[in-house]
């Protein structure tokens, strides 16, 4: 499978993610630069975390006004695969191509840590190599993380099974206290009605390779491959 | 020459723990009347020309698009003539 890493000025997880599908996954892999504009049309666009633009204005916002975002946007249109991860979420919203937003987190602090996460579904071509409702632990690195939407929006998500991680505690339960951020509905990850677009807080990609001690986060770039297959 | 001013403010209905954090340290200096704050942004813009009606058009379009998330916040333009 061929996959691009759009890198903004501040991006800081794209070599990360570039390593993971390129030497990890042995799969053909290119960046591109914000002021590029040309996607493949058998590309997957993965969106990487840092501070693209700072983070001025809002998380996400002034990216999702540069040239290589009009592409992405057509790109999803046309159901190429897409995933948002950490800033990539944030700028996903912003683009509209994923609901709601992401704000300050609760207590306002930076968080770095692992967290627990469930799978709510394996019935999106980003989670089909997890088992429905597995546990798996991924470390996350915000300080804007809180999802948040209208009740109607968080009703659909619900309904159409768009939420595809939750934050949980070590009992297993979506609860205040396996909540980080204060994400409505515990949400750590959505996906678009159409199911090709993927926007998480939590990094995969830092979890991807045994030397790193955790691998639970492969498993999303593995669908992903399998789904082409 | 226009000044305008763009305002933009987190709805009432999304949490704002900003401004919590700051009712709360206003109340730790004694003013505990103070029952809400809510913190938002203020900006500043020079524009050349002087069609205020075009302006404004042109410039709710840039506060909806990307001045403000309208899924979180609200935004108020203010603007005015004044001498270059």
């Amino acid at each position: 499978m061929k996959f691009v890493v759009i890198q903004f000025p501040g991006s800081n997880c794209d070599q990360d993610c570039y390593r993971v599908v390129g030497q990890v996954l042995r799969q053909d892999v290119r960046y591109a630069w914000h002021k590029d504009t040309h996607i493949e049309p058998d590309e997957a666009i993965i969106i990487p975390g840092g501070f693209s633009y700072g983070d001025y204005l809002r998380t996400g916002s002034i990216a999702r006004f540069s040239p290589i975002m009009e592409s992405v946007i057509e790109a999803a249109k046309s159901g190429q695969p897409v995933i948002g991860i950490c800033n990539g979420f944030q700028i996903l919203c912003e683009a509209g191509l994923l609901p709601g937003a992401l704000v300050r987190n609760r207590d306002l602090h930076f968080i770095c840590e692992n967290r627990l996460l469930r799978v709510e579904t394996d019935q999106t071509r980003f989670t089909m190599t997890y088992d429905q409702g597995a546990e798996v632990r991924l470390p996350i690195a915000h300080g804007d993380g809180c999802y948040t939407a209208d009740s109607k929006i968080l009703a659909d998500l619900e309904e159409n099974s768009q939420i595809v991680f939750r934050y949980i505690d070590h009992y297993g339960k979506a609860s205040q206290k396996g909540n980080p951020n204060g994400s409505m509905n515990n949400i750590a990850g959505i996906c678009n009605l159409e199911g090709n677009v993927l926007g998480m807080m939590p990094h995969p990609e830092r979890a991807s390779e045994k030397l790193l001690g955790n691998i639970d986060g492969r498993g999303i770039f593995e669908s992903l491959i399998r789904s082409v297959c | 020459m226009i000044k305008a001013k763009v305002t933009v403010m987190p709805k009432a209905s999304v949490l704002d723990p900003q401004g919590e954090a700051v009712r709360k340290a206003i109340h730790g200096l004694g003013m505990e009347c103070v029952s809400s704050a809510r913190i938002g942004k203020s900006i500043e813009l020079e524009i050349q020309g002087t069609d205020l009606s075009k302006t404004r058009q042109q410039l709710e379009e840039i506060s909806y698009n990307l001045l403000s998330n309208p899924v979180i916040e609200d935004y108020k333009i203010e603007l005015g003539l004044v001498e270059d």
